[in-house]
């Protein structure tokens, strides 16, 4: 017979915390963060204190002071009098033009060469290899000095296109001048034109031609897509499906181009004046030379993130397809790439973060990215570095972690679910 | 709990550390070398020789420095900085001073927290064209594409007067001298605009000088002049009064040949005390009595400095003109040695 006791309950001691293991890995994990958090506020206070040493405070007035400095690429209405939040803003939207090219760009080639890689043609595989290692083992600072020295050494002045007997001419129909400032194309102008509408307190001013254009082909779209709902309706209840693709093309097309011929549609050319061309729309040689370099970089990546993908996928998925008799391109497009599009959409997501991040090299094309402008012009002229850098790495976390949230949503869209 | 006392101590200690800055003239005698921000490169201004010798009209001030400090001419870390990070370069401490064609503005004295300690070029922004486009006038211009460096003054005065004319451009960024001299020359832009005398210095560079012409118009006053942080006033002092030295040299007409001669006693109280030889200037600034001796016999006064450099008798050929002494009808001028 045995009479069962409890443990004898130790009182708790203030030695406990050093010695008995139960509560060690506590206390060290306690001082190592009060340890840290007095370093963090040593840190923070050693800025203060130098800044005001220097009689320079911390604040943020002087985005609201005018900049005085001209940007050329600008999406938003800007002068030289508006405040350097509005240049800042003005370099944000240049910054996400960028990327947001950059990324369709570098998908599509990206995925393109990556196929090529896998291909059983010597040459072709062999060639989109050598694409891929020389890209992605030269550092892409050069790849865009090399991109803006070829784009400005290599093609046409704008001087050179007159005079009787030019030396270079426009090309498509006389309509589009590939300079080496730029590329000069025709813009769309409206006759009857709606006027500016003023939004987020005169912040923002939008074109009402494009908002009724764009809305009446919105509408267009969600009508086509009714009507192949009822049509697969039909199939499903007869086993007929009905042809509508000429009344759904007809729904899309048609009532935009009403609109815009009641607004008075036309196109306005390029014209050559005394220095350059005029009129039209131009693509900056900034924006084309490094797009490009973006591009070309972050495709080499891509290609090798696809290729992986592709390899991932089982053998047998493809050899049961063809012994179906699905041809090898409708294999790869239907079968092996929806299903490694869940190995490759993670990696893709850094891709995309890299490629965002590696926009502010920008300011080597000359391209007034928000780098250029709030982190470059902005900072020298106001002499606020730590606000004005602060303020630079907080944008470009908002614009990476927009970008994988994004990506995050889609990759747990497309992700294998095991039932 | 002690060792948070003592962590807390830590703290103090580093923070007062953190604060506490040593005098720019300790540092720089201690470190044996003064580090001089100059331009990236900009002939006759700051550039590097065939030989990788930094040379020019504004290295020229730091080698003066250097020598009245110092006592070494070449006791000099050349720190090439490019117009964008320059002011930072200063504030932070990694050069002691600037000598590289910076304009002299109130935002820059004030805001800025720089101490301009003088002038040593009065220049004036214009505009380099192409021959061969029949430009004849700034206010021709309308339209034009024209290169700019970032982070300058030029940048803001080029908006200022497109707006004051009514009359449009459109900028193209460049970072330094050379990037502006590629774009321009491959056509990527019309127009060169910066300060007059880098302009006659870069088109000096140029394979065909001829076929480029600087436009009469001068659209702002850029006062260029070395330059010290804010709140150091004895290295302000040292730097400015080098550069007095220099002008007050040409002024007496000492020159690198003839100080070691006049340092033996003239019958001028004012070379004298320039020199040393007499009065105690020298130890009231924390340097020895030969510190201005030093300084001219390193390039020269500021006479010698500019004819060797910019001068007429160089590629880069700028005359004197407000850059004169004031007694030859100059604003090139001088308070007192007393």
């Amino acid at each position: 017979m045995t009479t069962m006791t409890d443990p004898p309950k130790a009182s708790f001691r203030l030695s406990m915390l050093l010695y008995d293991t139960r509560y060690r890995s506590i206390t060290i994990q306690v001082i190592a963060m009060i340890a840290l958090m007095l370093g963090a506020l040593w840190l923070i206070n050693n800025v203060r204190v130098n800044l005001a040493l220097a009689g320079k405070p911390f604040e943020f007035g002087f985005l609201f002071e005018s900049s005085g400095y001209e940007i050329n690429q600008k999406l938003i209405e800007y002068s030289s009098q508006s405040t350097h939040l509005r240049a800042a803003a003005v370099g944000l939207l240049n910054t996400l033009l960028v990327a947001t090219l950059g990324c369709i760009a570098a998908t599509f080639l990206g995925v393109f060469v990556g196929v090529l890689r896998l291909s059983k043609n010597w040459v072709v595989s062999r060639l989109a290899a050598v694409y891929v290692e020389t890209f992605r083992n030269v550092p892409l600072l050069l790849w865009i000095s090399l991109s803006v020295v070829a784009y400005s050494h290599t093609l046409p002045e704008p001087r050179e296109f007159r005079g009787d007997n030019p030396a270079a001419t426009m090309s498509i129909f006389d309509s589009v001048a590939v300079t080496n400032r730029g590329v000069y194309a025709p813009e769309a102008l409206f006759e009857n034109s709606l006027g500016k509408a003023s939004v987020l307190w005169d912040s923002l001013n939008i074109h009402l031609d494009w908002v009724a254009i764009l809305s009446v082909l919105v509408s267009g779209l969600i009508v086509s897509s009714l009507i192949a709902r009822r049509a697969t309706n039909i199939q499903n209840a007869t086993g007929v499906r009905p042809s509508t693709w000429h009344i759904r093309m007809a729904v899309v097309i048609i009532p935009p181009v009403i609109v815009a011929l009641i607004l008075g549609f036309h196109l306005g050319y390029p014209e050559m004046t005394r220095f350059s061309f005029k009129g039209g729309m131009l693509i900056r040689g900034s924006l084309i030379a490094l797009w490009l370099a973006l591009t070309l970089y972050t495709a080499a990546f891509i290609a090798e993130i696809v290729r992986a993908g592709i390899m991932a996928i089982s053998k047998g998925q493809s050899e049961a397809a063809g012994a179906l008799g699905i041809r090898p391109g409708k294999i790869m497009s239907l079968i092996v790439l929806p299903q490694a599009m869940r190995v490759i959409v993670p990696p893709l997501i850094s891709q995309y973060l890299n490629l965002t991040k590696n926009s502010s090299l920008a300011v080597i094309a000359g391209y007034m990215d928000i780098t250029s402008t709030l982190g470059g012009v902005t900072m020298n002229q106001t002499g606020r570095e730590l606000e004005s850098i602060l303020l630079l790495m907080l944008c470009y976390l908002a614009i990476s972690l927009s970008i994988s949230s994004v990506m995050n949503f889609y990759n747990e869209r497309t992700k294998l679910r095991e039932r | 709990m002690k060792k948070t006392v003592f962590l807390g101590a830590l703290t103090v200690a580093g923070l007062v550390a953190g604060a506490a800055a040593a005098s720019t003239l300790d540092d720089v005698k201690a470190r044996g070398k003064l580090n001089c921000g100059v331009s990236t490169g900009l002939v006759g201004f700051a550039s590097p020789d065939a030989n990788g010798r930094w040379e020019g009209y504004d290295v020229a001030v730091c080698r003066a420095v250097a020598a009245a400090v110092l006592g070494d001419k070449d006791a000099v870390e050349f720190v090439p900085l490019s117009s964008k990070t320059r002011f930072t370069a200063l504030n932070s401490g990694e050069v002691d001073m600037l000598a590289r064609n910076t304009t002299w503005t109130l935002s820059r004295d004030v805001d800025l927290k720089m101490e301009f300690v003088g002038v040593n070029y009065y220049d004036g922004q214009g505009f380099m064209v192409p021959k061969s486009l029949g430009v004849t006038s700034a206010k021709d211009l309308d339209g034009a594409t024209i290169c700019v460096q970032v982070g300058t003054t030029t940048e803001l005065n080029l908006a200022d007067y497109f707006r004051a004319n009514n009359i449009s451009y459109e900028p193209v960024p460049v970072e330094n001298n050379a990037e502006s001299q590629q774009q321009y020359l491959s056509g990527a832009c019309d127009t060169l605009t910066t300060d007059r005398s880098a302009l006659a210095a870069t088109r000096a560079a140029f394979e065909k000088p001829d076929d480029h012409v600087v436009l009469p118009e001068i659209v702002s006053k850029e006062p260029l002049g070395p330059l010290v942080r804010h709140g150091d006033n004895a290295w302000g002092d040292i730097v400015r009064w080098t550069l007095n030295a220099l002008i007050s040299a040409e002024e007496f007409g000492i020159t690198a040949a003839n100080a070691d001669e006049l340092a033996k006693g003239t019958g001028n109280p004012e070379i004298n005390r320039i020199l040393g030889t007499e009065g105690t200037l020298g130890e009231m600034l924390g340097l020895d009595a030969g510190w201005a001796k030093a300084a001219i016999k390193a390039s020269g006064n500021f006479g010698e400095i500019f004819e060797a450099n910019v001068g007429e008798s160089t590629p880069i050929g700028l005359s004197r003109g407000l850059n004169a002494l004031w007694t030859d009808g100059g604003l090139i001028y001088s308070p007192p040695f007393r």
